[in-house]
Formats: structure tokens, C-alpha cells, sequence
């Protein structure tokens, strides 16, 4: 079980902590919402939960909770840039079906 | 698939429902647009990589305007049909234009509501419509890079802006299709870039040197509200007087004369504009200059050469600087921080010498360019409601109090300047005259004591009041600023609820020379003003004394008074009127304490004559239920 960086995403979470000043990692989740069932969760952490599972990647450290992390287990976290827009996009290798702007999933 | 951003711990949104908010720095040379991602500020770049938008908007047949680069490019060429520096211009009347008419390359035409409009090729636009285009390609350009409509805007306009010209911004976001969430003063959104709004307290000095103005701006920070304790400028001092006069050492190292050459000047400042920015980093930049008969003349400007022709102008710039300061009250050591906004402040000369000014380093870390839309990107993302409740919400203050006119062409003041906005404050008056039944309220803005030192900002007139006794109606003015600071006034009388109000679409014509003009005055005659409002408010007290001895003689005078009680009045109003032709404070307080001692028989009689007629006839017993 395993959530991963690219470099590249991991690059930009580093310089976006180091700029807000605080917070000891970035939490990665789903919860039920949206048009397709599932929608991404990607936070800032300043506190850990109890039950939170921790990854390291290109020294970013990842939380997730044990729930999101039956969805979410083998996940690449990315940055791309597209056209004028630039952000993340979630690599998960468990996802069925997605709505066509591709924010929200199904398993 | 979308692209994510990183939100604040609990703080994700639902898809499709992320509120994207962003800061437009709408400038006279440039504008630009940034908004927060994954918490940190950024400007919004074209497709071609390039953030700064030029302020510029070219009109061409038979297709849309073209705004930006295109247009500045075809201005070269094209100069009536493409507006530049049309802030300039906002909320201005046509005089104000006039005033500045050979400076602009544009031919006008007087629109009926006095908005001057630019005449082009397609038609006529007024510089509300133009600067509606610009934000336009700025909005475009903020929903295709973040892939969905905004739900509003924070745009920052320079502090000593009025409410015309606040007015005339928000109007031009309308026209774009913006949501305005605030208007934001230029130095504050600098100050917040900088985070210097995390401080409890401290004083700071904006120095915003831009393409064709110059503003500084002093603040102080208090519990989260930015004051601006003085601000000063010149409106007509910028990187273009620079590039001008790098132009003019061209023309006369090359021995041409220019004369009336529009185009050739467009681009001889072309020129001289990329020799400057290139000697930011070099030592030396080639120039060159084609003579009418084809030959060429080549030189080059270096460091020396440069910093001989534009010393004079950044010495321009200091003093409104030490203006500002004597203003606030404060020496340049009493400043924390100074933050240098505007591409000319690259310039490392500028630098140079805003360091030895104020004898410390200035804060230079942002793109001085990106600095006020950074700062406003990050108000626009709390005003969208992206952050936790305890993020602390900036507040903005008045430049310039806010009042009425009051009996003797004095000014009251509601709402003092640097009030905290949005505001509300109310202030009851009272009637002048007996039966009065209608009240002009006169809307100023302004320092001084006087009216006529003030701006004129509204009138309007609260009809219906009851025929009262003066004094007894109670009429209470309501004084309302918003949160982008305009103003809307309303009056009521209290006993019968009649009511009028105004939304202030202020008379157009004040520059922001003359509001510095004006928050100098009123320092500079604090004293003389002090002493004209007590002259006014005795002849006041004269007029009313005087008013409502006539009208008690002319009723009861005859049947009240002995000839010689009468005759001893009459001489005493007379020295009253005397004394109120004067200018002579004391000697009128004087003659009216005179005119109150003499009628006090008179008035004590009057009294005791009014309830016996009001008794007589009655039998006690009807008084006593």
C-alpha cells in the first residue's frame, strides 16, 4: 500500500508549506460528493489525526486516512500544467468512471 | 482531468463549486490579475507567458477591440484609435480634461451627463467603457487559466482616488461582468503582499513609482486596520517622464528636430524606454536614431548618462515624499518598513535613492510590478470565503471626512477621515426658522471649517417637515460608507418619519492634486479656520437673536414695552447689527450678551402675558384634570 509524488508535485508542495509558514504535511482523501459519486480531498496539515496513515515521498510527508486509503492506494500525485492552468491531478490507478470534468470518481 | 489545488485543512470544496476570486491591479501603463493557489499568490500570465497587461485599447472596424500588447504595438500607428493611460481619465469631467487636453493624444467630445468620451474610428467610448475592455481580457484570461467563472474581484485603486472615481472603477467592473468583492487602496494591497498586515502595529511607506504617476503613501497598522495617514503624488511623474527624457538627449545627441511627429515620438519613446530597462542589468545600451535624410545616428547610454537625466525627476519624487511625512506627522526614521511598488522602482538608482532617504533597506522582494494584485488576490480569496472564519479581514479607511453644511456656510463632520469602512454614523439637526418645513442637506468632503473650502459632494432637500418652532423638529441625518468606500446619505425627521436619501454619484472635477491640496489646508489653517467657525457660528447666533427680537416687537412690543424700554432695544439691536457687519468675534459675542440683558424684562412679560391668556376663561378645576 503506497501513496506517491512525482518530483515534480512534490517540488511544489514543499515551496506552497514553506511559503504558508506552518503545517507538517499534506493530507490526501475522498469523500461521497459531487456529480460521479467521489470527490478528491487535498489539504493542508497542521495537526495530525490519531488514526492517519503516514507515506513519505521526495521528503513530503503524506496522511491519509484509513477509509479514503481503500480508494486512493496506489496513487500518484502530479503536477501538470495545462494550457493557462497549472495544479495537481490524481494518478489513481482504482478509479472506473469519472465525470467529464473529472472531479469526482467512481470505484 | 481537472487540476487540483492544495485548500486549508477543512477547508476543501465541493467539485464544481470553488470560488475562484482574484485581485486586478487596473494601472494607468499596466494591469494585471492574480489570484491564491494552493495558498500562495500568483499573477495570471497570457498564453504567451506575459503577466503585465498594457492598459491599452485599440478600436478597429469591423472587429473587437484589441486590448494589451496588440494594441500597444499598433499605437505606433494607429494613435487616435488606441487609448492609453485612460485611468487617467476616470471620473473626470470634461474641464478636467481640458485642463489636461494637450497632453493626450485623443480628440473629445462632451457626453450629456458631462463624461467626456474619446472619439475613435467606431465610435465614442466615455473611460469607463474603455477600462471595462481592459477588465474584460483580464477576467478572460482569470477564468480560462482557472477553468471556471469567477465569483468576484477585489481591484485596487489608488488611495487618494474619490468617490467619482471609485464610482467610475466599480461602474467599468460592471460593464465587464465583474463582481467587485471591494475596492482595495493600492499601498494597502502593497502592505498585505508583503504580509505586513500580520504585525499588531507598525508604519509604512508606499512608494509606488509607475508608468506615469507617482504616489507615496503612509500608513499605519493598528489591530488589523490600515490607516492612511497621509498620502501625496504627482500625478504626472512616472517612467514615461523618464523615457521622455532619455528621448529629448536623443534627439539632441543626433541633432533632429521632432516638431509635431507623433508617430516619430511614439516610437523615439519606444526606444528610449528599452534602452532604460536594459540598462537595469547592463552597464551600457545601444541606442540609435534614423535621421529625416536616412542617415543614422548611434550612441550609448550608460549609467552616468542615464542617472544625468533622470536624478532631476527622482528628486521630483521626494518631495511629496517629505510632504507626506511632515503630513504625518513622522520623520523618515519613524517608518518600519518601506515597500517600493511600480516597474520604474527596478530602476537601481530609485533604490538607491529611496534607501538613503529613509537610511534603510526597502522591501524588494516581489516583482514590484506584481505587488499590489498579489496583495489584492489574497484579500479577494478571504472575501470569497476560502479561508478559515479567524483569518482576519482587512480593513479600509476614508481618505477624506465627510459632512454637511450647517447654518453660516460651515462644515459639520459625520464621518471623520480614517474612519474605519464600512461605517454608519448619524447626527441629529434641527430647524433654523420657525415653520420651517423643508432642509437642504449640502454633502461635503473635505478638512476645512468653511464650505467653501470644502468639496461639494451631493445636495439634496428633506421636504414635508411639520411647521414646528425652531429647534423642535428632529432631523436625523444618516451618514452610510460602504465597504468600497462610497457614500450614500439619508435624512429624517423623527416625528412625522418624512425621509430623503442619497446615493452620492459625486460632482465630477476634483484631481488628486487638489485633495492633497485640500488635506494640507486644512492642517496649514487649523488655526485661522478655528477662529473663522466662531465668527460664523456668533453671526449665527446674531441673525437668530436678532430674527426672534423682531418678531417678539412686531407682536408684543407695542402693548408690552414702555417708549423708553422700546427705544433702549431698539438702540441695542441696532449695535448688534452693527457689530455683526463685522469680523470682530468678541465684540459681537458681546453685543448679542447685551441684546439677550436688555430683552430679558421684555421676554419675562412676554412669558407671564401668554399664560394668563392661556388661563383666562378657564376655571381652575379644568387645569387641575
Amino acid at each position: 500500500m503506497a501513496i506517491t509524488l512525482t518530483e515534480k508535485a512534490a517540488q511544489r508542495v514543499q515551496k506552497f508549506l514553506a511559503q504558508r509558514g506552518q503545517g507538517v504535511g499534506l493530507r490526501l482523501g475522498v469523500r461521497t460528493s459531487g456529480c460521479s459519486g467521489m470527490a478528491y480531498v487535498l489539504e493542508f496539515v497542521d495537526a495530525a489525526a490519531p488514526d492517519d496513515i503516514f507515506f513519505e515521498s521526495h521528503g513530503v510527508t503524506v496522511l491519509v486516512d484509513p477509509k479514503s486509503l481503500v480508494y486512493l492506494d496506489g496513487t500518484e500525485l502530479d503536477f501538470a500544467r495545462e494550457g493557462l492552468n497549472e495544479g495537481f491531478k490524481f494518478n489513481n490507478p482504482n478509479v472506473k468512471a469519472q465525470c467529464g470534468c473529472g472531479e469526482s470518481f467512481n470505484v | 482531468m481537472a487540476l487540483l489545488h492544495i485548500a486549508e485543512p477543512g477547508q476543501s470544496t465541493a467539485p464544481h463549486e470553488h470560488r475562484l476570486a482574484v485581485g486586478i491591479d487596473l494601472g494607468t501603463t499596466n494591469s494585471l490579475v492574480a489570484t491564491l493557489r494552493s495558498g500562495s499568490a500568483d499573477t495570471l500570465p497570457d498564453e504567451h507567458g506575459r503577466h503585465l497587461l498594457p492598459s491599452v485599447v485599440r478600436y478597429r472596424q469591423d472587429a473587437a477591440p484589441e486590448v494589451g500588447g496588440a494594441a500597444l504595438d499598433a499605437a505606433v500607428d494607429d494613435p487616435l484609435n488606441t487609448i492609453a493611460s485612460v485611468k487617467r481619465l476616470m471620473g473626470r469631467g470634461v474641464e478636467d480634461i481640458q485642463r489636461l487636453g494637450n497632453q493626450l493624444p485623443y480628440e473629445f467630445s462632451a457626453a450629456a451627463s458631462g463624461m467626456p468620451r474619446i472619439k475613435t474610428a467606431t465610435g465614442e467610448y466615455s473611460p469607463v467603457e474603455v477600462s471595462a475592455d481592459i477588465l474584460r481580457a483580464l477576467k478572460h484570461r482569470a477564468e480560462t487559466a482557472l477553468g471556471g467563472e469567477l465569483v468576484g474581484a477585489v481591484i485596487t485603486v489608488p488611495a487618494y482616488f474619490d468617490d467619482a472615481q471609485r464610482q467610475a472603477t466599480k461602474d467599468a467592473a460592471r460593464l465587464a461582468g465583474l463582481n467587485v468583492l471591494r475596492l482595495l487602496n493600492e499601498p494597502t494591497a502593497a502592505a498585505v503582499a508583503y504580509g505586513l498586515d500580520r504585525a499588531a502595529e507598525g508604519v509604512f511607506a508606499i512608494y509606488d513609482l509607475g508608468g506615469g504617476t507617482f504616489d507615496i503613501s503612509i500608513l499605519r497598522l493598528n489591530r488589523g486596520v490600515f490607516e492612511v495617514l497621509a498620502t501625496a503624488g504627482d500625478s504626472a511623474l512616472g517612467g514615461d517622464d523618464m523615457d521622455h527624457v532619455i528621448a529629448e538627449w536623443m534627439l539632441r545627441e543626433a541633432g533632429v528636430e521632432a516638431g509635431n511627429d507623433r508617430r516619430l515620438l511614439r516610437r523615439l519613446k519606444r526606444d528610449a524606454r528599452a534602452a532604460k530597462e536594459a540598462l537595469t542589468a547592463a552597464d551600457s545600451a545601444p541606442v540609435q536614431l534614423v535621421r529625416m535624410d536616412g542617415t543614422f545616428w548611434r550612441g550609448a547610454l550608460t549609467h552616468d548618462l542615464l542617472n544625468r537625466q533622470i536624478d532631476p525627476l527622482i528628486e521630483r519624487t521626494l518631495a511629496p515624499t517629505r510632504r507626506a511625512l511632515k503630513d504625518a506627522g513622522l520623520k523618515p526614521r519613524d517608518i518600519e518598513a518601506v515597500v517600493l511598488v511600480g516597474g520604474t522602482t527596478r530602476m537601481p538608482r530609485v533604490r538607491e535613492k529611496v534607501k538613503t532617504f529613509f537610511g534603510r533597506e526597502p522591501l524588494t522582494d516581489l516583482d514590484p510590478d506584481k505587488v499590489v494584485a498579489l496583495g489584492a488576490a489574497i484579500q479577494a480569496d478571504i472575501l470569497a470565503g476560502n479561508k478559515p472564519e479567524a483569518e482576519m479581514l482587512l480593513l479600509d479607511v476614508i481618505p477624506l471626512s465627510l459632512g454637511l453644511e450647517i447654518m453660516g456656510g460651515m462644515t459639520e463632520k459625520i464621518i471623520p477621515r480614517n474612519s474605519t469602512i464600512p461605517t454608519a454614523r448619524a447626527q441629529e439637526f434641527t430647524t433654523f426658522k420657525d415653520g420651517q418645513t423643508a432642509l437642504l442637506v449640502h454633502v461635503l468632503q473635505g478638512e476645512r471649517e468653511l464650505v467653501s473650502d470644502c468639496r461639494s459632494l451631493a445636495r439634496f432637500e428633506l421636504r414635508g417637515i411639520p411647521p414646528m418652532v425652531a429647534g423642535a423638529a428632529r432631523i436625523r441625518v444618516t451618514f452610510q460608507v460602504d465597504a468600497d468606500g462610497l457614500l450614500s446619505v439619508s435624512a429624517r425627521e423623527q416625528t412625522t418619519g418624512v425621509e430623503a436619501h442619497v446615493a452620492v454619484k459625486p460632482s465630477y472635477g476634483l484631481t488628486d492634486a487638489e485633495i492633497g491640496r485640500m488635506l494640507r489646508d486644512s492642517i496649514e489653517h487649523a488655526g485661522e479656520d478655528g477662529a473663522a467657525r466662531q465668527l460664523r457660528e456668533q453671526q449665527v447666533d446674531a441673525d437668530s437673536a436678532l430674527a426672534a427680537v423682531q418678531a417678539a416687537l412686531v407682536m408684543d412690543g407695542g402693548t408690552l414695552l414702555s417708549a423708553a424700554e422700546r427705544a433702549e432695544i431698539d438702540l441695542t439691536m441696532a449695535a448688534l447689527r452693527a457689530a455683526r457687519a463685522g469680523t470682530d468675534t468678541t465684540s459681537l459675542r458681546q453685543a448679542i450678551q447685551n441684546l439677550n440683558h436688555v430683552t430679558g424684562e421684555f421676554a419675562r412679560r412676554r412669558m407671564d402675558a401668554s399664560v394668563r391668556q392661556a388661563l383666562a376663561g378657564h376655571r381652575l378645576a379644568e387645569l387641575e384634570s
